[in-house]
């Protein structure tokens, strides 16, 4: 590791078979992984996945199994985490309880025999507004400032690589937006590379580049925040980020831009090119907020899918949207989500409503649903069930 | 009007808590009050007035009546600084080593350890285990471990690495080992204590922003178990310099070996001289209090306590 200069631009992360066994458990099955350079790279997925397992691996806190650990082409696999160009903001902050926040915030620069380090520390804590508190000691801050300080310490070493293990989950709404926004600027001034782990997918899809969805040791899926929301490749994916209509059927007919899909008798059309599989039993779905309701029968044409008729079980006004449930006898239960153009909500329980949305939005997942584990089963965890309340709340706050 | 404006302000704040001079707090402190006053107290008086006492004219060997014989703590600082001087060279010493020894061995059950909760009250038993046999026995054994017909002593000069007429007994050597000895559970129960309650997320963060194990370790580790090192030095250190067992002739001391305490003891039972050894006890626990005092202080540990 270089002492007395910063890393002058972000560095690829290169994780090559990685593998991360404790005993009694695999935390990673087998991960690769690129992050390039500059990127703001998160890893989502829902607590347990081995998402802060790969995050110390990288920082060498862990070592792993098997596999390589390459950091702006050089292999770090053997290196000592003091030896590593990385910093940590940590998720318990970890801010040294017998040193006050100033000192905290220049130990690395001191490590690292940095010159001016107080007046970089005092820079870097005025960035998040807490030069004033440098002298108290980190118990005499509060849960959301000991955050910022944690942020302020790993930052002032302007690190190839910037760990952040859900760093903002203390903070406050209107701090946390703030931080994200600086984060955000941050990065894009400096250019370094950010690799972000976290259970917010709301968080993850406003400040991250690239998002990969972990689940079980594995990656499910890599790609922009659209790419993830617009297109899911597994019923996992299609559930842990918002929520997804999926169905599964026989593939029975088939053009040459599309197939058509056989659920209860009725069929759905998807284009191929949003289709990872084009024969055989498949699962197929589309976003809520894809769906329009409608009171009476629509025509039947060829650029929307129908379902219905169908009964509406549950109403809930969210402020900018409504949610509905429609139960429809064969198919199971929809969930339909309409902005409220109009004051309130437009049907109401009970009501008989057909549900139409255009072919295009539809997608077909990868997951064989004849395989071992039958993927498009909603996650219903209570944990994936809190963490998106927890999402829908935020982006009501928000919005309200 | 004036007055009334300033009575508003001049009345208790209305919020703070009621000062309630209950009789059950004020009878529940008295049996510990009447206990120092008896106990701690009233000794410290009868010492303070038998280190001023004089001889009684004509009297016998032991006789002393009231006095203001300040000249009492010359005469023993100027025949005695031997002794004071080597107690606190030998408690300090002896409060080294212990720490030199206590601390990896509190970090291996405290830190080390703890994935393995049978192992560390295991060892924790093995630290206290010597405390079920007495203090005195013990040091006799070691008497004899170190006495000249030991195995080990002959072995030593078997192979030349003591000379033929050297001892191990009665030597400065022997004492602060016996010392050593004697004082580390209490060196390495605070310490552990501490180290068992050292966030290993510390550690972490400090490998993580560029501090090797050592920097970790001295930067980290060392600065969060002060309360446990001031503990255990304190709780070494001042039995250690007024300790009068291990300097003991009928121990591991030796003519040349003898502490302040062996010289109050002997002032008090053997030579029946009072009032030295009254001025003796008097500047031992002054000297130490300074220490002490000064030590806290630096450690600057006021908060962490």
């Amino acid at each position: 590791m270089a002492t007395g200069a910063f890393a002058d631009r972000g560095a690829d992360l290169e994780l090559i078979g990685i593998q991360k066994r404790f005993p009694g458990f695999t935390a990673i099955e087998h991960l690769d992984l690129v992050i390039p350079a500059g990127s703001f790279f998160a890893l989502l997925g829902p607590s347990g996945c081995g998402k802060t397992t790969t995050l110390r691996l990288v920082a060498g806190l862990e070592e792993p199994t098997g596999g390589r650990i390459l950091i702006g082409g050089q292999d770090v696999t053997g290196q000592k985490a003091y030896q590593r160009p990385v910093n940590t903001v940590f998720q318990s902050y970890a801010l040294f309880p017998h040193m006050t926040v100033l000192e905290n915030v220049a130990f690395g620069l001191r490590r690292r025999k940095i010159a001016d380090a107080v007046a970089k520390a005092h820079e870097a804590l005025r960035l998040v507004e807490l030069d004033h508190l440098a002298a108290r000691k980190p118990v005499q801050l509060s849960g959301g400032q000991q955050q910022r300080v944690a942020l302020a310490r790993a930052i002032v070493n302007r690190p190839a690589l910037l760990l952040l293990d859900e760093p903002l989950g203390a903070l406050d709404l209107k701090l946390r937006r703030q931080m994200q926004l600086e984060l955000k600027t941050i990065q894009e001034e400096v250019g370094l590379t950010f690799l972000h782990v976290t259970h917010d997918q709301e968080e993850a899809m406003t400040m991250a580049d690239t998002i990969a969805v972990m689940n079980k040791g594995r990656i499910e899926q890599m790609g922009t925040p659209e790419l993830l929301y617009e297109l899911p490749r597994t019923a996992f994916v299609a559930n842990f980020l918002g929520q997804s209509n999926l169905f599964t059927g026989a593939v029975v007919g088939e053009t040459s831009t599309s197939i058509a899909v056989d659920v209860a008798g009725r069929s759905i059309v998807v284009p191929k090119a949003r289709s990872h599989r084009h024969a055989g039993d498949v699962t197929v779905g589309v976003r809520p907020e894809k769906i329009t309701l409608h009171r009476q029968k629509p025509e039947p044409d060829s650029a929307h899918n129908i379902i219905g008729p169908g009964r509406v079980t549950d109403v809930s006004f969210t402020g900018v949207s409504t949610q509905y449930l429609v139960t429809v006898p064969g198919v199971g239960t929809i969930i339909v989500f309409e902005q409220n153009r109009s004051f309130g909500p437009v049907e109401g329980e009970g009501d008989e409503v057909w549900m139409t949305w255009n072919v295009e939005h539809g997608f077909g997942l990868d997951d064989d649903p004849a395989g071992p584990d039958p993927k498009f089963v909603a996650d219903t965890t209570t944990k994936s069930i809190a963490a998106q309340r927890r999402a829908a709340l935020v982006t009501e706050l928000e919005e309200a | 009007m004036a007055f009334a404006a300033f009575s508003s302000t001049a009345a208790p704040p209305t919020d703070a808590p009621p000062r309630r001079r209950s009789k059950v707090a004020l009878l529940l402190l008295l049996p510990g009050i009447l206990y120092l006053v008896l106990f701690f107290l009233a000794p410290l008086v009868s010492l303070i007035l038998t280190s001023l006492q004089a001889p009684t004219e004509f009297g016998d060997i032991g006789m002393y009546s009231y006095a203001f014989r300040w000249e009492n703590y010359v005469a023993v600082v100027e025949q005695y600084w031997p002794h004071i001087l080597r107690s606190f060279g030998y408690a300090i010493v002896a409060t080294v080593l212990a720490l030199a020894f206590s601390y990896p061995l509190a970090y291996f059950i405290g830190v080390t350890a703890r994935k393995w909760p049978l192992l560390q009250s295991l060892m924790l038993v093995l630290v206290i285990a010597p405390f079920f046999i007495s203090f005195l026995l013990r040091t006799l054994a070691w008497k004899q471990i170190l006495s000249d017909e030991s195995f080990l002593v002959t072995s030593l000069k078997a192979v030349s690495l003591l000379a033929p007429d050297a001892h191990l007994t009665g030597t400065a050597f022997s004492v602060i080992f016996g010392l050593t000895y004697n004082f580390i559970p209490f060196m390495t129960l605070p310490l552990y204590t501490t180290l068992e309650r050292l966030d290993l997320r510390y550690l972490e963060a400090g490998n993580d922003l560029y501090a090797s194990g050592f920097h970790t370790f001295r930067t980290v580790t060392i600065p969060l178990s002060m309360p446990g090192i001031v503990a255990g030095t304190l709780l070494t250190f001042i039995p250690a310099a007024g300790d009068y067992i291990n300097a003991s002739r009928d121990f591991l001391g030796g003519a040349d070996t003898q502490m302040i305490g062996n010289v109050i003891e002997a002032n008090f039972l053997v030579l029946l001289n009072y009032p030295a050894a009254a001025a003796l006890s008097i500047i031992l626990m002054t000297v130490i209090l300074v220490i002490v005092g000064v030590y806290v202080k630096r450690s600057g540990t006021e908060e962490l306590l």
